[in-house]
Protein backbone atom coordinates (compact mmCIF):
# COMPACT_ATOMS: atom_id res chain seq x y z
CA UNK A 1 0.00 0.00 0.00
CA UNK A 2 1.80 3.10 -1.26
CA UNK A 3 0.93 6.64 -0.32
CA UNK A 4 0.97 9.24 -3.07
CA UNK A 5 1.46 12.94 -2.43
CA UNK A 6 -1.50 14.71 -4.02
CA UNK A 7 -3.22 18.05 -4.08
CA UNK A 8 -5.57 16.59 -1.51
CA UNK A 9 -2.84 15.30 0.80
CA UNK A 10 -1.35 11.84 0.91
CA UNK A 11 -3.65 9.26 -0.67
CA UNK A 12 -3.52 5.52 -1.03
CA UNK A 13 -2.40 4.63 -4.55
CA UNK A 14 -5.21 2.10 -4.84
CA UNK A 15 -7.76 4.93 -4.82
CA UNK A 16 -6.19 6.62 -7.84
CA UNK A 17 -5.86 5.98 -11.56
CA UNK A 18 -2.22 5.91 -12.64
CA UNK A 19 -1.04 7.08 -16.06
CA UNK A 20 2.56 6.96 -17.27
CA UNK A 21 4.41 8.12 -20.35
CA UNK A 22 7.85 8.34 -21.92
CA UNK A 23 9.51 10.68 -24.39
CA UNK A 24 12.77 9.49 -25.90
CA UNK A 25 14.71 11.54 -28.44
CA UNK A 26 18.26 12.68 -29.13
CA UNK A 27 18.14 15.31 -26.41
CA UNK A 28 16.28 13.76 -23.52
CA UNK A 29 14.69 10.70 -22.00
CA UNK A 30 11.67 11.82 -20.08
CA UNK A 31 9.30 9.75 -17.99
CA UNK A 32 6.24 11.11 -16.29
CA UNK A 33 3.61 9.72 -13.98
CA UNK A 34 0.16 11.08 -13.23
CA UNK A 35 -2.43 10.09 -10.65
CA UNK A 36 -6.05 10.95 -11.25
CA UNK A 37 -8.95 11.00 -8.82
CA UNK A 38 -12.04 10.68 -10.96
CA UNK A 39 -11.48 13.39 -13.58
CA UNK A 40 -9.08 15.48 -11.50
CA UNK A 41 -5.30 15.41 -11.83
CA UNK A 42 -3.98 15.24 -8.28
CA UNK A 43 -0.34 14.36 -8.86
CA UNK A 44 2.13 14.70 -11.70
CA UNK A 45 5.88 14.13 -11.53
CA UNK A 46 8.41 14.14 -14.33
CA UNK A 47 11.98 12.95 -14.67
CA UNK A 48 14.01 14.42 -17.52
CA UNK A 49 17.38 12.84 -18.28
CA UNK A 50 19.46 15.10 -20.50
CA UNK A 51 21.42 12.89 -22.88
CA UNK A 52 23.73 15.57 -24.17
CA UNK A 53 23.84 19.23 -25.05
CA UNK A 54 24.54 19.25 -28.76
CA UNK A 55 24.90 22.99 -29.03
CA UNK A 56 27.35 23.43 -26.21
CA UNK A 57 30.58 23.08 -28.12
CA UNK A 58 32.84 26.02 -28.64
CA UNK A 59 34.95 25.41 -31.69
CA UNK A 60 38.09 27.45 -31.42
CA UNK A 61 39.53 29.11 -34.45
CA UNK A 62 43.10 28.30 -35.22
CA UNK A 63 45.65 30.83 -34.14
CA UNK A 64 47.58 32.35 -37.01
CA UNK B 1 8.71 34.09 -27.69
CA UNK B 2 10.58 30.91 -26.96
CA UNK B 3 13.57 29.63 -25.11
CA UNK B 4 16.61 28.42 -27.00
CA UNK B 5 19.26 26.02 -25.80
CA UNK B 6 22.69 27.57 -25.84
CA UNK B 7 25.79 28.42 -23.96
CA UNK B 8 25.33 32.06 -22.98
CA UNK B 9 27.44 34.40 -25.08
CA UNK B 10 28.46 36.52 -22.11
CA UNK B 11 29.70 33.37 -20.38
CA UNK B 12 32.19 32.74 -23.17
CA UNK B 13 33.89 36.07 -22.62
CA UNK B 14 33.70 35.74 -18.86
CA UNK B 15 35.64 32.50 -19.05
CA UNK B 16 38.63 34.44 -20.31
CA UNK B 17 38.44 36.86 -17.41
CA UNK B 18 38.21 34.04 -14.85
CA UNK B 19 34.78 35.22 -13.75
CA UNK B 20 33.50 31.69 -13.21
CA UNK B 21 35.14 29.09 -11.06
CA UNK B 22 33.72 25.59 -11.36
CA UNK B 23 36.66 23.97 -9.59
CA UNK B 24 37.51 23.56 -5.93
CA UNK B 25 41.12 23.08 -7.00
CA UNK B 26 41.32 26.33 -8.94
CA UNK B 27 42.60 29.35 -7.02
CA UNK B 28 40.96 31.91 -9.35
CA UNK B 29 38.82 33.19 -6.50
CA UNK B 30 38.68 31.91 -2.95
CA UNK B 31 41.27 29.19 -2.54
CA UNK B 32 39.86 25.68 -2.89
CA UNK B 33 36.28 26.90 -3.15
CA UNK B 34 34.20 26.65 -6.29
CA UNK B 35 31.54 29.23 -7.03
CA UNK B 36 27.93 28.30 -6.30
CA UNK B 37 25.84 27.57 -9.35
CA UNK B 38 22.06 27.48 -9.37
CA UNK B 39 19.36 26.23 -11.71
CA UNK B 40 16.17 28.19 -12.38
CA UNK B 41 13.18 26.98 -14.41
CA UNK B 42 11.36 29.06 -17.06
CA UNK B 43 7.95 28.96 -18.64
CA UNK B 44 7.69 28.03 -22.31
CA UNK B 45 6.64 31.62 -22.97
CA UNK B 46 9.90 33.09 -21.63
CA UNK B 47 12.81 34.25 -23.75
CA UNK B 48 15.93 32.67 -22.32
CA UNK B 49 18.74 32.14 -24.81
CA UNK B 50 22.35 32.93 -25.74
CA UNK B 51 21.70 36.62 -25.15
CA UNK B 52 20.79 36.04 -21.50
CA UNK B 53 23.56 37.54 -19.39
CA UNK B 54 22.26 36.87 -15.88
CA UNK B 55 19.50 35.21 -13.93
CA UNK B 56 16.19 36.98 -14.33
CA UNK B 57 12.89 36.53 -12.58
CA UNK B 58 11.09 37.48 -15.78
CA UNK B 59 9.51 34.37 -17.19
CA UNK B 60 10.66 32.22 -14.28
CA UNK B 61 8.18 29.64 -13.11
CA UNK B 62 6.08 30.25 -10.05
CA UNK B 63 4.24 27.72 -8.00
CA UNK B 64 3.84 25.96 -4.71
CA UNK B 65 7.20 25.17 -3.07
CA UNK B 66 9.20 26.60 -5.96
CA UNK B 67 11.61 29.23 -4.67
CA UNK B 68 12.52 32.09 -7.00
CA UNK B 69 16.06 31.55 -8.22
CA UNK B 70 15.69 27.80 -8.27
CA UNK B 71 17.94 25.33 -6.51
CA UNK B 72 21.67 24.97 -5.95
CA UNK B 73 23.51 22.70 -8.34
CA UNK B 74 25.63 19.97 -6.77
CA UNK B 75 29.22 20.41 -7.91
CA UNK B 76 31.48 17.74 -6.48
CA UNK B 77 33.42 17.01 -9.66
CA UNK B 78 35.93 19.51 -10.94
CA UNK B 79 36.15 20.29 -14.66
CA UNK B 80 38.31 17.95 -16.71
CA UNK B 81 40.26 18.39 -19.91
CA UNK B 82 41.83 15.97 -22.31
CA UNK B 83 42.89 15.77 -25.92
CA UNK B 84 42.89 13.16 -28.62
CA UNK B 85 45.60 14.94 -30.59
CA UNK B 86 47.76 18.03 -30.34
CA UNK B 87 45.01 20.12 -31.89
CA UNK B 88 41.85 18.39 -30.68
CA UNK B 89 41.18 19.02 -27.03
CA UNK B 90 38.10 19.31 -24.89
CA UNK B 91 37.36 20.68 -21.46
CA UNK B 92 34.12 19.58 -19.84
CA UNK B 93 32.02 19.74 -16.71
CA UNK B 94 28.73 18.31 -15.54
CA UNK B 95 26.90 18.78 -12.24
CA UNK B 96 27.60 15.77 -10.06
CA UNK B 97 23.99 15.08 -9.10
CA UNK B 98 20.52 15.44 -10.51
CA UNK B 99 18.79 18.78 -10.11
CA UNK B 100 15.63 18.15 -8.10
CA UNK B 101 12.60 20.33 -7.35
CA UNK B 102 10.67 18.46 -4.69
CA UNK B 103 6.95 18.51 -3.98
CA UNK B 104 6.20 21.42 -6.24
CA UNK B 105 3.16 22.46 -8.19
CA UNK B 106 3.94 24.33 -11.41
CA UNK B 107 0.70 24.45 -13.35
CA UNK B 108 1.88 26.40 -16.39
CA UNK B 109 4.12 24.63 -18.89
CA UNK B 110 7.86 25.10 -18.57
CA UNK B 111 10.66 23.81 -20.77
CA UNK B 112 13.92 25.43 -19.76
CA UNK B 113 16.52 25.49 -17.04
CA UNK B 114 19.04 28.32 -16.76
CA UNK B 115 22.33 27.57 -15.05
CA UNK B 116 23.87 30.63 -13.46
CA UNK B 117 26.61 31.61 -11.06
CA UNK B 118 25.07 32.92 -7.86
CA UNK B 119 28.50 33.72 -6.43
CA UNK B 120 29.28 36.07 -9.31
CA UNK B 121 26.27 38.38 -9.45
CA UNK B 122 24.04 35.65 -10.91
CA UNK B 123 25.87 35.70 -14.22
CA UNK B 124 24.37 33.30 -16.77
CA UNK B 125 26.17 30.13 -17.85
CA UNK B 126 23.96 28.08 -20.14
CA UNK B 127 20.40 27.41 -21.23
CA UNK B 128 19.04 23.88 -21.54
CA UNK B 129 15.66 23.05 -23.01
CA UNK B 130 13.48 19.94 -22.86
CA UNK B 131 9.95 18.92 -23.65
CA UNK B 132 7.32 21.08 -21.93
CA UNK B 133 6.26 19.88 -18.49
CA UNK B 134 3.87 20.69 -15.71
CA UNK B 135 4.13 19.34 -12.19
CA UNK B 136 1.26 18.76 -9.77
CA UNK B 137 2.14 18.05 -6.12
CA UNK B 138 5.09 16.13 -7.47
CA UNK B 139 8.80 16.18 -8.10
CA UNK B 140 10.65 17.43 -11.15
CA UNK B 141 14.01 15.79 -11.61
CA UNK B 142 16.65 16.77 -14.15
CA UNK B 143 19.24 14.05 -14.46
CA UNK B 144 22.51 15.11 -16.02
CA UNK B 145 24.14 13.51 -19.03
CA UNK B 146 27.26 11.42 -18.54
CA UNK B 147 30.30 13.53 -17.77
CA UNK B 148 32.32 12.59 -20.84
CA UNK B 149 34.07 14.44 -23.63
CA UNK B 150 31.10 13.93 -25.94
CA UNK B 151 28.12 14.23 -23.62
CA UNK B 152 29.03 16.48 -20.68
CA UNK B 153 26.67 19.36 -19.97
CA UNK B 154 29.29 22.01 -20.71
CA UNK B 155 31.99 21.31 -23.26
CA UNK B 156 34.64 23.58 -24.72
CA UNK B 157 36.48 22.00 -27.57
CA UNK B 158 39.00 22.62 -30.29
CA UNK B 159 39.23 20.77 -33.55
Amino acid sequence: MALITTTKGDMDESLLVKKEGTVDNDIELTTWVEYWLDDELVHRSAHVTLKTSPFMDLIAASLA
Amino acid sequence: MANTQSMCTSFLGELLSATHNFSSANPAHTANTADTFKAALYFTTATINAATTAYTATGEVTGTNYTAGGVTVTNATNPTSTNSSATAGVGYWTPSASIVYSTVTISTAFDTVLLYNSTQSNKAVSVHTFGAQTITAGTFTLTMPSNTTSTALLRLSTT
